[in-house]
């Protein structure tokens, strides 16, 4: 049975469409990434998802469940973070609200202790137990409301924009987490985002939307093959060096202060970033290396361009 | 053990209660100021009767002892209703917050969540002054005591402070539709307690009707006072006083029905 | 002058934009106003033809006039100052080339000016038809009534400013708010009219400036005060809203000073 399911889901806002005929599925135990512009229809069709807002028409189910009808039931099954929206109690300490959830969820008090020790330390979070959540940091709140969605071990984890405004450190050490639990627990992701990070590193399977529609179904590779999006190497050499123009694999993209920092663009299907890297630094000395990864905004924007919308 | 898994059902609203009170305590400076601001309210409310009575010996057919009845029996009612319900009206907030999508995502019903999710201990100010009102009116006024005026009296405290309840349940209700125009429903929630404190003879007859089978304050506190002291009111007689959780019962008839379709409506058009 | 009038325009358009909440306001205060009349009416008839100088038309006048004015004038105060003071932009105010106080009081009129015309005549109107209401007996009432209107918003704007700047010294400043909320609400008028009030409540209030924020200009809109006592009740407005307003710059600069002191 797929844990979520939605056949020609539709929803209109008083002229707008704003999800248009989507049809998809995700099974037990995969990790989604739901991408696309603002406004595009993420947000709503978590909604629909969750029981929050009714479907103009088509069909939905959450784990099996009509979200409308057995909306209580599938908050049982299903643990959501909206991200800029928060779950906890702001002006009580952050264990006081995951006391109450575990209440809400009827669990009792031991189980709920048990299950907040584990998330607590595999979040790295025992200092701020005793902290007002209104005074946790935005990295801290963020690991808050993701193990307060998990407290009730659910199925189906939903996480809209879980790394927005986060420091680099902050998203590392979310992602992380995220990754074990799901190896642990087996549970089912579904993710908004606009970080291509978050999606590489915790998603097997890319879902792009827009205007409403189901514009992309399937992997991250896939989905950089569809759209030729090719991440960029940026490397530091020691000297000014000539253009490397004969890196294989790779093009140059730009060249800065007589080739001290070169931009190099690669195909990652066509060769890796060892292979560019060990070509460079056998011929020039190389002080430093970043990569850019693919902005999701511009995957989408190609995404959008290929289905014939601008 | 029906005892034990009703116990059960009704643990995470009492954790959900507990929490809010202990949120207030925290800080007790200002949750001390805010009741001795509810006791300010409260007083202020009770001058305007009290000032009016400084002029006039009789007013609605009320000498200041039953007026003082009638004052306290709708304050108790409304200070209780607003301490458990009052945030109720509120929802715009709520909903700006983003509140009420995650009441959605968890699994009890809506209107419980929200109804738990506050309670405002501070008006327990407001409460004492009503309290104090209403042991004042029952020692000073000359009743004829017997086991059926002390029924009547607590089925009255009871039922207004359901119908109370129900006006701001109503008010949530109608505030799905109203997000920017809320303060129309302060019209039947605070106006509604205003027309309750009231002797109802007062009031014209196409007004005496609205407060009585409209929006129902007048069995708040004037018919049961009436009928506690033993007052002759043909428009309202002893019996009626008995129906006074028939109105509660209706109100809440009202305010269900408000609420389902205000739900429906965020369901609807997505908030 | 003229970024005055600029501020005063912002004021009125930044609230016109809640028409929806005008009309809410309105309405509830209409309801008021029909339970506040019969009360009062039947407080008249108890007690004669009279209390206080208040017949049956002067009542009504003042019971419409009184929640016709009460979105016009804040009595119940406002939070913007206190929180900017609390957040810090306070010092982003002190940059700006106008007077804080000044900007903030445009702004205050501007919202009066809205609250007035989009939600207190409506509702004076409304009670106009409906119930036998005393007009401004003259072309002077009529004036003095709108000269003491804008005094009335001014008193209570200039008062509410120095509450809002008792922020800079005080860590939390609710339960002076509601004093001054409570003792403001119950002796400017708004309930009752002042000269209802025993002997003793009355001379209170008359020492305080709260009747200058509501029961002064309706006294001279029902056309219970005039003549010569016109000149006298304009003039009390007008101390306290000088006194009030010098109040405001005086404790404004000491909150500077002390934000200087701290560095922000």
């Amino acid at each position: 049975m797929s844990i979520i399911e939605t056949r020609d889901l539709v929803r209109d806002f008083k002229k707008t469409r704003a999800v248009d005929r989507m049809t998809f599925s995700v099974e037990p135990g995969e990790a989604v990434g739901y991408i696309g512009a603002n406004g595009a229809g993420k947000s709503t069709t978590i909604k629909m998802l969750t029981g929050i807002l009714k479907p103009t028409s088509g069909h939905v189910r959450t784990c099996g469940l009509d979200p409308m009808r057995q909306r209580v039931e599938v908050a049982r099954r299903v643990g959501v973070v909206f991200g800029q929206r928060s779950q906890l109690w702001w002006d009580l300490p952050l264990r006081d609200s995951f006391a109450i959830l575990g209440a809400i969820h009827r669990m009792d008090e031991a189980a709920t202790r048990a299950r907040t020790d584990l998330l607590v330390e595999q979040l790295e979070m025992g200092p701020q137990l005793g902290t007002a959540v209104r005074s946790l940091s935005l990295g801290q709140r963020m690991r808050a409301e993701i193990a307060a969605a998990l407290l009730h071990s659910p199925e189906l984890l939903i996480l809209d924009e879980p790394t927005i405004g986060l420091d680099v450190l902050s998203k590392q050490r979310l992602r992380e987490f995220l990754v074990a639990e799901r190896r642990e627990q087996g549970t089912t992701l579904l993710l908004t985002t606009h970080d291509m990070g978050d999606i590489e590193r915790l998603c097997d399977r890319v879902l792009v939307v827009d205007h409403g529609r189901l514009a992309f179904d399937g992997t991250l590779t896939g989905l950089a093959g569809t759209v030729g999006a090719q991440r960029i190497l940026v490397i530091d050499l020691a000297q000014p060096t000539p253009d490397l123009h004969d890196v294989p694999g790779a093009t140059l993209v730009d060249s800065e202060s007589d080739g001290l920092r070169q931009r190099l663009s690669f195909d990652a299907e066509a060769t890796t970033v060892a292979a560019v890297l060990a070509h460079v630094s056998s011929r020039h000395e190389v002080r430093d290396l970043t990569i850019e990864e693919p902005d999701i905004e511009d995957v989408v924007r190609r995404i959008y361009a290929a289905s014939g919308r601008t | 053990m029906a005892d034990a898994t009703l116990s059960q059902r009704l643990r995470p609203y009492r954790v959900l209660l507990a929490s809010r009170a202990r949120a207030q305590m925290q800080y007790r400076a200002s949750f001390v100021t805010d009741i001795l601001g509810t006791v300010g309210v409260g007083l202020a409310e009770f001058a305007e009767v009290w000032v009016i009575f400084h002029n006039v010996d009789v007013l609605g057919g009320l000498d200041f002892t039953a007026a003082l009845l009638v004052f306290a029996l709708s304050n108790l009612a409304f200070s209780l209703a607003d301490m458990f319900v009052g945030h109720l009206d509120q929802l715009p907030r709520y909903i700006r917050a983003g509140q009420v999508d995650a009441f959605y995502v968890r699994p009890l019903p809506l209107l419980a969540q929200l109804m738990t999710s506050d309670l405002s201990l501070r008006r327990v100010g407001r409460l004492s002054v009503a309290l104090v009102a209403l042991g004042v009116a029952l020692t000073t006024a000359d009743i004829a005591w017997s086991p059926a005026t002390v029924a009547l009296i607590v089925l009255t405290v009871v039922s207004g402070t359901a119908i109370f309840s129900a006006l701001f349940t109503a008010a949530g209700g109608l505030q799905f539709f109203l997000v920017d125009g809320a303060e129309f429903t302060n019209a039947f929630t605070y106006g509604g307690s205003y027309a309750a404190q009231q002797s109802q003879q007062v009031f014209p007859d196409l007004l005496r009707i609205f407060w009585t089978f409209v929006v129902p304050t007048a069995f708040v506190a004037y018919i049961p006072a009436v009928a506690i002291l033993g007052l002759d009111d043909p428009l309202a007689p002893t019996w009626l006083a008995w129906l006074t959780p028939v109105a509660g019962l209706l109100a809440w008839g009202i305010a269900a029905t408000c609420w389902r379709l205000g739900t429906r409506h965020y369901q609807g058009a997505g908030g | 002058m003229k970024t005055f009038w600029l501020l005063v325009r912002a004021g009125f358009r930044r609230h016109s934009t809640y028409r929806l909440a005008l009309l809410a306001g309105m309405t509830t205060n209409s309801v008021f106003g029909f339970i506040r009349a019969s009360i009062l009416l039947a407080a008249l008839a108890s007690a004669g033809t009279a209390i206080g100088g208040y017949d049956a038309p002067t009542t009504i006048a003042f019971v419409w006039w009184g929640q016709a004015l009460l979105g016009t004038v804040n009595l119940w105060g406002f939070a913007e100052v206190k929180d900017r003071v609390r957040t810090g932009d306070i010092a982003v105010d002190f940059l700006r080339p106008v007077d804080p106080q000044i900007a903030y009081l445009a702004g205050d009129l501007g919202r009066a000016g809205i609250n007035l015309v989009g939600r207190g005549v409506p509702a004076l109107l409304l009670g106009a038809l409906l119930f036998d209401m005393a007009w401004p007996p003259s072309a002077v009432s009529w004036v003095a009534g709108a000269v003491s209107i804008l005094l009335a918003v001014v008193v209570a704007f200039s008062g509410n400013f120095v509450i809002n700047l008792l922020a800079f010294w005080l860590v939390e400043i609710r339960g002076i708010t509601l004093l001054w909320m409570i003792t403001g609400g119950l002796l400017c008028g708004l309930y009752l009219p002042v000269p209802w009030f025993p002997d003793w409540l009355r001379t209170i209030a008359n020492w305080s400036p709260f009747p200058s924020m509501l029961q002064n200009p309706i006294d001279i809109l029902a056309g219970r005060v005039v003549g010569d006592d016109i000149a006298s009740a304009v003039g009390v407005q007008v101390f306290w809203a000088v006194a009030l307003l010098a109040l405001g710059q005086v404790v404004l600069r000491a909150g500077r000073r002390r934000l200087e002191v701290q560095g922000g």
